[in-house]
C-alpha cells in the first residue's frame, strides 16, 4: 500500500488508486471535468492539474496513479496557475449566456469559474459557433456551450452500451454529435444530461421550466419499474417539475431510466382529483360523501364472496394492505395484485424474488434469461449487466424473444420447454437464471416456474452463499402486494377468476385499486369501484371513482425487484380532493361500519410490521428461505415474449405523459418530430 | 566533416539501386544471423552503448527504451511499432530512408523486434507517402521472398513478420500512441501516460514504438560496434545523423553527418551557403517545425546537437534545418506554423484545443501589426499556459515557436503594431 503525502497530510491508499481519489481520502478536492469515477479515465480537460513533486510539469491528478513517497501539492500556487489557464481556456469559447442557460445554478462550470476564473477575459477574438444537434426527444443540445469533456461519448458507449455519440472534426473543429443526426435510441440517454458538466446537454421537457433554486427536493422512490431506483423528485409549488436519480450502489448507483426521468409530465394529465358516481350511466363529479354512501349502498346485503379486489402495479403497501384488510371484513378473499394472472406463489418469497440482488449480478458468471427483456422491462438493471459483461467472462444465453439487450447474447430458442436440462456453460460457478413475466403470466407460468426452479436447482445455483435463481418484476407493487399477501385466499378467486366471474355475474362487487391493466370488458354488469390517480381504463369502466395519490404524492412503502423494502417520501399534495391511499380506504371502513383498526399511518405501519415481519427492516436484502414451488405441467409451444412492447408506455402515469408520447413516437413507431428533421418547404 | 567510410545512409541519394540486391551491395543484410545469434541482451547492451539517442525529435536513448519492454514473454505478445509518420514540417529525413534505402529498415526492424521479443512489427506510414510506400512494401516483399523475414528470419529460427500500414494525414498521428490508436482503427488521439506503450500499447500489449531512422540505424551500429559510432560526435550527442537543410539556401538538401558539427559549418558545406552569404541570415529554426528559432548571433556558433540547441533554448528535434534569410517575414512564418498546429491539433485536450486556435489568432493579427503592445505579453502567456499541460507534446510544439519569436524577435512585433497604429492615425487625420 503506497504512503503519499498530500497537501501535508499522509495517506495510504491501495495500489492503482490515482492521486485524484488518494486526493479525497486526504481531504482535499481536486476540481475536474471529464472526470467521473463510474466511467473511464480521459484526462482531457486538464482541470485536476497538480503539482507533483520532482515532476518537471503539473500532473493531471484524474489519471496518473500514486506512487510510494509521491509528494503532491493541490493548491500550490503552481497547481492554481495551471488550473486558472485551463479556466481560461475553456472559457474562451463558451458562450457567456448563463442567465438563459437551463444549467445555471447547477453547472460545474460556472461553480468552479467562481473559484479559478479571472476576473475578466483576455480573449478578443470571435468566439465559435457549433450547430446544435438533434438527438431526439429528450436531449436539448446548445453545443456552443460543449467543453469536449467526452462524458456523454463515455456514457453512451461504455454504460448504455449504444455507440451512437462520438466526437468529429479535430482541433477547435472538434464536436460532440451523434454521427448520423439520430436521436440517441437508449433507455438511458437521459443521463448524459445529468453528466454533462455544463448547459450543452440539458433536459427537452424541462427546458425553461424551473432554476434549481426554487426546486423542494424530496427523496423518495420511483414506480415506474420493479427497480426501485432512487430518485430525487425536484417540486416547484404542487408540480413536479422533474425527477433526477439519487445514489444508491445497490440499486441503480447513479443512473435513472428514461421513463423514470420524464414520464413525471404525466402527473399533470388525466388525473382525477375529485370522487365521481355514475349516474344514469354517466359519470358525475361527487362529494367524498356521496361516494362513500353510493358504495355502501350497493355493498350492503352482498355477501363476500361476490365482492371482489384486484390491486394494480403502482399501488404502495400501506394500501394494499389496507384493502386487504377492507375486504377481509368484508367476507372476502377474492383479491388479486398479479393483473396479468402470473403465476407467482406469495407463499415461497425466494420464488418471487430477485434473489442474487443487482449488486449480486457483478458476482455473477454466467446468465440465462427466460421470458424477459431486461433492456425494457428493468433498463438499470440491464445496465448492471452489461456493467458485470464489460469485465469479461460472462456469458448470456436467452430464451424468449428479445432485441439488442446492449451486450452479445447466445439465443439458445423461444419456448419454454427448452429450460428443462439446460446446463450452465462450463467453468460457471455463479450462475444466474432470470425469469420475466413473459414467462410467468401465460397459462403454463406455472410450470415454466417450476421447470426454472429445477434447472437452478440442478445447476447448484442454490447455495449458502449463491441464489442465482431471479424473477424480474415488471410492477412496482408487486412484490410488495405478494410481501402482504394481496392474493386470494384458499379456494378463493384469482385476477382471472374474478373477471370470468364479474362476466358471469357471479361477482357483484369489484374494487380495482390502481388496476388499470385488466380487461375491462370482462367485468360485466359488476359494480366497479376504482381507486386511482389517473382517469385511465380502469376509471372509464367504474361506477365510483375515489381520487387517490400517485407515487410522489404520498409517504409510502414500496417493495422492488430484490424484495427491498423501501419508503418513498410525499413531494406534494395530491391534486383537488384526491387523497392518500390507505386514509380512503380507512374512511370508507368506517362508513361500511367496519372501521380498521388504525387512525394514523404509522399505527397502520405498526399493524403492518406485525403482521409481515418483513416490513421491519428498511432499505436493505432480506435473504429468503429457499423451499419448493411451482407446479410441474406441461409448457406450451408459444414463444416466449416480454410483456413490455414499448417501453414508454406501460402505465397510467405514462401513458398520459406528452414526453413519453413523443418518445413513442420517435423510438417505437419510428417517426422523427424534431423539426430539424422535419420537411421544409425547400424539400419539394 | 564525417568522412564517407563513416555514412550509414550510402543511398539516401538514391544514386544506386533500391533494391535487395543493391542493398546487399552496400552491406545490409551482412551478418544479420550473426548479429541475432549474439542474443537479445547483447543486442540491447550494444545499442545502449552506443549512445544512440532516438531520431524522432525527443532523443530518448534507444537502447534504454528497448530495455523496458518485459523481459520475458507473456500471454500477451510484444509488438514493434515503426513511426514512419513523418509529418514535422521541414523534415524528410526518413522518406529518404524509405524510398532509396528501404532494406536497412527492414533489417533494423527484425533485429530491434528480435532485441524486444517481438514476433510482429507494423510500419506507420505517412499516407501521402505514396511511393515510399510501394518501395518499401517492395523491399518487404523481397525480404520475405529471399527469407530474410518470415517464418524463420534469415535461419535465425525467429518467426518475425512485417506489416505496412498506411495512415490518413493527420499530423498528430505522428505522436507515438496517438499512432497506435490509428493502427488500432481508432481516431488518432493520443492516449494518457502513464501507462506507456512498454506496458500497454497495441491491442493492449507491450510495444516499443521507435522512429524510421533509429531503426535504421540500428543494424550499422550492431555492424560496426557500439564504439564506432559512440567516437562521433560529443559524448552524450553521439554518432551520425541526418540533417535537412531547407529554406534560404543556395542547395537545399539532406545530408548525414556527424552530431554536433556546428550549424554554420554545416550550411555552408553541404548546403551552398545561405543565400546571400551568412551575413545576410535573419533566423533559423534548428530542429522542424517544433523548436524555437535562433537569430543569427546564436547560429554563428551553435552545435548541431541535443544539448547545446537545448542550452539555447531550442532543440535538435527532427534536425530539419530551415534558413530565414532578411528577405523573410519571420512574424509571418511563425504564423503559419501557428496555423498549422491549429489545424492540427486532435481537439482532445483543453489546453490544445483551445489555446493552438487563439496563439493562431492573435499571431496572425501580430503579422500586420494589428495588436495592442500589451497582447505581446498576453501571447506569451498563453503560450506558457499551454506549454506542459496538455496529455501530449503538440501543444509544447505549438507553443515553443512562438515562445522563440518573442524571446528573440519582441522588438520586431513592437516595431509592426507601432508602425500599423501610426498609420491609422494618419489615415484619420488624412
Amino acid at each position: 500500500m503506497p504512503k503519499l503525502t498530500i497537501d501535508g497530510v499522509q495517506v495510504e491508499v491501495a495500489p492503482n488508486t490515482t492521486i485524484l481519489q488518494a486526493a479525497e481520502v486526504a481531504g482535499s478536492e481536486i476540481p475536474r471535468f471529464c472526470y467521473h469515477d463510474r466511467l473511464s479515465i480521459a484526462g482531457n480537460c486538464r482541470m485536476c492539474l497538480v503539482e507533483v513533486e520532482k515532476s518537471p510539469k503539473p500532473v493531471a491528478s484524474c489519471a496518473m496513479p500514486v506512487a510510494e513517497g509521491m509528494v503532491v501539492h493541490t493548491k500550490s500556487p503552481r497547481a492554481n496557475k495551471a488550473r486558472a489557464g485551463v479556466m481560461e481556456f475553456l472559457l474562451i469559447n463558451h458562450p457567456l449566456d448563463c442567465p438563459i442557460c437551463d444549467q445555471g445554478g447547477e453547472c460545474d462550470l460556472q461553480d468552479q469559474a467562481m473559484a479559478y476564473g479571472f476576473d475578466r477575459g483576455r480573449f478578443d477574438e470571435n468566439k465559435r459557433s457549433v450547430p446544435d444537434k438533434n438527438m431526439g426527444p429528450l436531449i436539448e443540445t446548445s453545443m456552443n456551450r460543449c467543453i469536449h469533456c467526452t462524458r456523454c461519448v463515455r456514457f453512451a458507449t461504455e454504460i448504455a452500451g449504444v455507440p451512437e455519440l462520438g466526437a468529429t472534426g479535430r482541433g477547435e473543429d472538434m464536436e460532440i454529435t451523434t454521427y448520423l443526426e439520430k436521436s440517441v435510441a437508449s433507455e438511458l440517454s437521459g443521463n448524459v444530461v445529468d453528466l454533462c458538466p455544463v448547459g450543452a446537454l440539458t433536459s427537452k421537457p424541462y427546458a425553461f421550466n424551473a432554476r434549481p433554486w426554487e426546486l423542494r427536493k424530496t427523496e423518495s422512490i420511483d414506480v415506474l419499474d420493479a427497480v426501485g431506483t432512487n430518485v430525487r423528485v425536484d417540486s416547484r409549488g404542487r408540480e413536479v417539475m422533474r425527477v433526477l436519480p439519487r445514489i444508491n450502489e445497490d440499486i441503480n448507483e447513479e443512473w435513472l431510466a428514461d421513463k423514470s426521468r420524464h414520464a413525471c409530465d404525466g402527473l399533470r394529465y388525466q388525473r382525477v382529483d375529485r370522487p365521481y358516481v355514475r349516474i344514469a350511466g354517466k359519470l358525475q363529479p361527487a362529494t367524498w360523501q356521496e361516494a362513500f354512501d353510493a358504495i355502501a349502498g350497493r355493498i350492503g346485503g352482498v355477501s363476500g364472496d361476490k365482492i371482489a379486489a384486484i390491486a394494480g402495479d403502482l399501488v404502495d403497501v400501506e394500501a394494499m394492505y389496507a384493502l386487504k384488510g377492507l375486504m377481509a371484513s368484508l367476507g372476502s378473499r377474492n383479491i388479486d395484485c398479479r393483473q396479468d394472472g402470473a403465476a407467482l406463489d406469495a407463499s415461497v418469497r425466494a420464488s418471487y424474488i430477485f434473489n442474487s440482488t443487482i449488486a449480486g449480478i457483478e458476482q455473477a458468471d454466467s446468465l440465462l434469461i427466460i421470458g424477459a427483456n431486461p433492456r425494457t422491462e428493468a433498463p438499470i438493471l440491464n445496465a448492471r449487466i452489461r456493467k458485470r459483461f464489460l469485465k469479461g467472462g460472462f456469458k448470456v444465453g436467452v430464451i424468449g424473444e428479445v432485441g439488442d439487450l446492449s451486450y452479445p447474447t447466445m439465443q439458445i430458442g423461444t419456448t419454454a420447454d427448452l429450460i428443462a436440462g439446460r446446463k450452465s456453460p462450463e467453468g460457471s460457478k455463479n450462475g444466474m437464471i432470470i425469469v420475466g413475466m413473459g414467462a410467468l403470466a401465460r397459462p403454463d407460468g406455472a410450470a415454466i416456474l417450476a421447470a426454472a426452479r429445477k434447472t437452478a436447482e440442478e445447476n447448484g445455483l442454490i447455495r449458502d452463499d449463491w441464489n442465482g435463481f431471479n424473477v424480474l418484476h415488471t410492477a412496482a407493487g408487486r412484490v410488495g402486494g405478494l410481501d402482504v399477501g394481496f392474493v386470494p385466499g384458499p379456494g378463493a378467486r384469482d385476477v382471472n377468476a374474478i373477471l370470468d366471474s364479474a362476466t358471469k355475474g357471479e361477482i357483484e362487487v369489484v374494487y380495482l385499486l390502481g388496476a388499470d391493466e385488466i380487461d375491462t370488458a370482462k367485468l360485466g354488469k359488476a359494480f366497479v369501484i376504482y381507486q386511482g390517480h389517473h382517469g385511465d381504463r380502469g376509471a372509464h369502466r367504474a361506477d365510483v371513482i375515489l381520487p387517490g395519490a400517485a407515487y410522489t404524492e404520498k409517504d409510502a412503502t414500496y417493495v422492488n425487484t430484490e424484495g427491498r423494502v423501501q419508503r418513498a417520501n410525499r413531494a406534494v399534495f395530491p391534486p383537488g380532493e384526491a387523497r392518500e391511499d390507505w386514509t380512503i380506504i380507512r374512511a370508507l371502513s368506517a362508513v361500511l361500519g367496519k372501521t380498521l383498526p388504525y387512525d394514523s399511518l404509522s399505527q397502520l405501519r405498526a399493524a403492518l410490521m406485525g403482521e409481515h415481519p418483513v416490513f421491519t427492516t428498511l432499505d436493505a436484502i432480506q435473504k429468503a428461505e429457499w423451499k419448493p414451488f411451482g407446479k410441474e405441467g406441461s409448457i406450451s409451444a408459444t414463444p416466449l415474449k416480454s410483456p413490455i412492447a414499448n417501453y414508454y408506455m406501460t402505465d397510467p402515469i405514462s401513458r398520459n405523459s406528452r414526453t413519453m408520447a413523443q418518445c413513442t413516437e420517435e423510438f417505437v413507431h419510428g417517426r422523427p418530430s424534431s423539426p430539424s428533421v422535419q420537411k421544409t418547404g425547400t424539400h419539394g | 566533416m564525417l568522412s564517407d567510410k563513416d555514412r550509414i545512409f550510402t543511398n539516401l541519394y538514391g544514386r544506386h539501386d533500391w533494391r535487395l540486391k543493391g542493398a546487399r551491395a552496400r552491406g545490409d543484410w551482412d551478418g544479420t544471423k550473426e548479429i541475432l545469434a549474439m542474443g537479445p541482451d547483447w543486442i540491447i547492451d550494444e545499442m545502449k552503448r552506443s549512445g544512440l539517442r532516438g531520431r524522432g525529435g525527443a532523443g530518448f536513448p534507444t537502447g534504454l527504451k528497448w530495455s523496458f519492454m518485459p523481459k520475458t514473454e507473456s500471454d500477451r505478445p510484444h509488438y514493434l511499432v515503426v513511426n514512419a509518420d513523418e509529418g514535422e514540417p521541414g523534415t524528410c529525413k526518413d522518406r529518404d530512408m524509405l524510398r532509396f534505402d528501404p532494406h536497412k529498415l527492414v533489417e533494423g526492424c527484425l533485429i530491434a523486434s528480435f532485441a524486444i521479443k517481438a514476433h510482429a512489427c507494423y510500419i506507420y506510414i505517412r499516407g501521402e507517402f505514396y511511393n515510399e510506400a510501394s518501395n518499401l512494401q517492395a523491399a518487404i516483399d523481397e525480404a520475405y521472398e529471399a527469407g530474410l523475414i518470415g517464418d524463420n528470419a534469415c535461419g535465425s529460427g525467429w518467426k518475425f513478420d512485417l506489416y505496412l500500414h498506411r495512415g490518413a494525414g493527420a499530423y498528430v498521428c505522428g505522436e507515438e500512441t496517438a499512432l497506435i490508436e490509428s493502427l488500432e482503427g481508432k481516431k488518432g488521439q493520443p492516449r494518457l501516460k502513464p501507462p506507456f506503450p512498454a506496458g500497454v500499447g497495441l491491442y493492449g500489449c507491450p510495444t516499443t514504438v521507435n522512429n524510421v531512422e533509429s531503426i535504421a540505424v540500428a543494424p550499422t551500429i550492431l555492424r560496426r560496434g557500439a564504439s564506432w559510432f559512440a567516437g562521433i560526435g560529443r559524448p552524450n550527442n553521439v554518432g551520425t545523423k541526418v540533417f535537412c537543410i531547407s529554406g534560404h539556401v543556395n542547395k537545399p538538401c539532406n545530408v548525414e553527418e556527424a552530431m554536433s558539427i556546428p550549424l554554420k559549418e554545416l550550411i555552408e558545406k553541404h548546403a551552398g551557403g545561405v543565400k546571400g552569404g551568412w551575413d545576410n541570415l535573419q533566423a533559423i529554426i534548428p530542429g522542424g517545425s517544433s523548436v524555437p528559432l535562433l537569430p543569427k548571433s546564436i547560429c554563428d556558433t551553435v552545435l548541431m546537437d541535443f544539448d547545446a540547441l537545448r542550452d539555447v533554448k531550442s532543440g535538435l528535434g527532427t534536425a530539419a534545418v530551415m534558413v530565414m534569410d532578411k528577405s523573410a517575414d519571420v512574424v509571418q512564418c511563425i504564423s503559419r506554423l501557428s496555423d498549422f498546429y491549429k489545424h492540427e491539433s486532435c481537439g482532445q485536450c483543453t489546453p490544445c484545443r483551445e489555446g493552438t486556435g487563439w496563439m493562431a489568432r492573435v499571431m496572425r493579427r501580430m503579422m500586420k501589426g494589428e495588436a495592442t503592445l500589451e497582447e505581446i505579453d498576453t501571447l506569451e502567456q498563453v503560450t506558457y499556459q499551454v506549454e506542459g499541460h496538455t496529455i501530449c507534446a503538440l501543444g509544447d510544439a505549438a507553443a515553443w515557436p512562438i515562445q522563440g519569436l518573442i524571446r528573440h524577435f519582441k522588438p520586431e512585433l513592437e516595431r509592426r503594431i507601432r508602425a500599423y497604429r501610426d498609420a491609422k492615425v494618419r489615415a484619420a487625420a488624412a
